[in-house]
């Protein structure tokens, strides 16, 4: 589903930040993408999700060569991806729930056909009680979980989160994990950058992709 | 997700928001300076027409009339002349009325030069008899010249070179009004321009959240021309209907005012004051405009963005 081959990247005439960068990502995998802060997790997770182009090296996705793809193409292919922003990207002035049905309204889709979908979703990450307050009077995990709620509403095949539980309590981390593991089950390849290594120990099977001094090296996951 | 849940009742779940805020310190300072420089532009427009009106207005009543002058010869009957050719040229066809100057008010005519109280009596003055032409005959002298053939004191002056004259100025006067309405717009757009951009500026960040949950480039500009076009309405409304305003009331002074000196003096260069349906028509379409020109930045401004965006 995503594949890279040989891929660079340098801000300008910098240094290369990542180098070389050959792995892919499977359908219905599962993987943490870790490292030490700075070692360019956010910058992979970006290349990934196309929101960067790679200096160098080919990335497909879907079956597509990235480096070949139109807008409205990328467009169509972002809608097949769920992201969790490190910074949540929530819109401040829509409630929770217009926060989390934006992907569904922004393709077209009718309110009252998603309105139910959105309702138990919201529900479901513990935040049925806050569906119609401002994102600036949300706790840093009630974003966090909007946030995250966001990103599965469209059912996506690719979910890339950049440390999803980096703001919530250990309990709530736990619970959210299992919600990336039960997504994983139903069928979405799961891509989740952090460095908590308690986090990953939870869930041993799964692979590890560590980035460091620009590299990258694979873990594959314990056989559970 | 299985768990069963109850549907929160319709009324209690806010939705539907604007994805760009309605309300931002931004939008309200760009309706405050759309509306103001609407305003400007509506006046500057409305002064325009109402000079090209009133100018057209002396145009028509100055080519209606021509003069006779008839330079009497000594022994000559003045009077039983001026009569005469003044009878001669009423019943030529074409003329709506011939109307002689009497000679105290021929005499009148050179105060300003010779000043009061001076004894004419010796001087052989011209006379004049104004014509008025009918509306559809006033370029047809021909008539007009026979019937005074066998007159031959008498000599037409049809004001042309005057005319001329009052055509040029009166052109330069409405070349002038258009040019300043022309800078007016111009100053406008820039203005809007600028505050646009400026309102756009907190933009950046919806835009880029749009573009990350796949939103196409095309939604979310309308999405922005919409709410900038619905701005650009508001403050062209506001600064439009104060001019239309202004306006209509300056016509029902005009109006109420009309035998003052001053009114007189007003209805020389602007005429009754008062616009006509075109020139409010002409105010809705700068409203339009100025709307419309909004919004299409704002189109264009989130279109840039975008491009620089993977």
């Amino acid at each position: 589903m995503l594949e890279f081959d040989k891929v660079g990247l340098r801000y300008g005439l910098g240094a290369e930040v990542l180098r070389d960068l050959t792995f892919s990502i499977a359908p219905e995998s599962f993987q943490f993408l870790t490292g030490p802060s700075g070692a360019g997790k956010t910058t992979l997770l970006r290349l990934m999700m196309l929101s960067l182009r790679p200096t160098r090296g080919a990335i497909r996705i879907f079956g597509e060569d990235a480096a070949a793809l139109d807008k409205d193409k990328i467009t169509a292919l972002r809608r097949r991806i769920g992201v969790v922003f490190q910074d949540f990207r929530l819109l401040d002035h829509l409630t929770t729930y217009e926060n989390v049905a934006l992907p569904l309204r922004v393709m077209g889709r009718a309110e009252r056909r998603y309105r139910d979908e959105v309702i138990e979703l919201l529900r479901w990450v513990g935040l049925g009680e806050r569906m119609n307050a401002l994102p600036p009077v949300l706790s840093g995990g009630e974003k966090q979980r909007a946030a995250i709620a966001r990103a599965l509403i469209v059912r996506p095949e690719l979910l890339l989160a950049d440390e999803p539980t980096g703001n919530v309590d250990p309990s709530l981390a736990r619970r959210l994990l299992r919600l990336f593991v039960e997504l994983h089950k139903s069928g979405t390849a799961v891509v989740i950058a952090t460095h908590d290594i308690g986090l990953m120990d939870q869930f041993g099977s799964a692979r590890r992709l560590v980035v460091g001094e620009g590299h990258l090296q694979i873990f594959e996951g314990e056989s559970p | 997700m299985t768990e069963p849940l109850p549907t929160p009742s319709d009324a209690r779940l806010k939705r539907d928001l604007p994805l760009v805020p309605s309300a931002s310190i931004a939008g309200g300072a760009l309706i405050a300076l759309i509306a103001i420089m609407t305003f400007l532009a509506c006046l500057t427009a409305g002064a325009a027409i109402l000079v090209a009106q009133a100018s057209q207005g002396w145009r028509a009543d100055v080519a209606r009339d021509v003069t006779i002058q008839i330079k009497p010869r000594a022994g000559d009957d003045v009077e039983a002349l001026v009569a005469a050719v003044a009878q001669a040229a009423a019943r030529a066809p074409g003329v709506a009325d011939a109307h002689p100057y009497t000679k105290s008010e021929s005499e009148a005519l050179l105060a300003p030069w010779l000043g009061q109280g001076v004894d004419l009596g010796d001087l052989p003055i011209p006379r004049l008899i104004v014509v008025h032409m009918q509306p559809d005959h006033r370029d047809d002298l021909g008539p007009l010249r026979a019937a005074l053939a066998d007159q031959p004191t008498a000599s037409l002056d049809d004001q042309r070179a005057w005319l001329a004259r009052l055509d040029a100025m009166a052109d330069g006067v409405v070349l002038f009004a258009a040019a300043l309405f022309a800078l007016m717009i111009v100053a406008m757009a820039t203005a809007t321009g600028f505050a646009t951009r400026g309102a756009m500026a907190g933009a950046r960040e919806i835009i880029e959240v749009l573009h990350f949950v796949g939103a196409a480039d095309s939604y979310i500009a309308g999405q922005f021309q919409s709410h900038f076009l619905r701005l650009g309405l508001k403050g062209a409304a506001l600064g439009g209907g104060g001019a239309a305003l202004f306006f209509a009331l300056a016509a029902l002074v005009s109006a109420w005012n009309a035998r003052s000196a001053a009114a007189r003096q007003i209805a020389a260069l602007f005429g009754a004051f008062a616009l006509r349906p075109a020139g409010y028509a002409a105010i809705l379409a700068v409203c339009l405009a100025i709307a419309l020109l909004t919004g299409l930045l704002s189109r264009a401004i989130v279109f840039r963005q975008l491009r620089s965006l993977p």
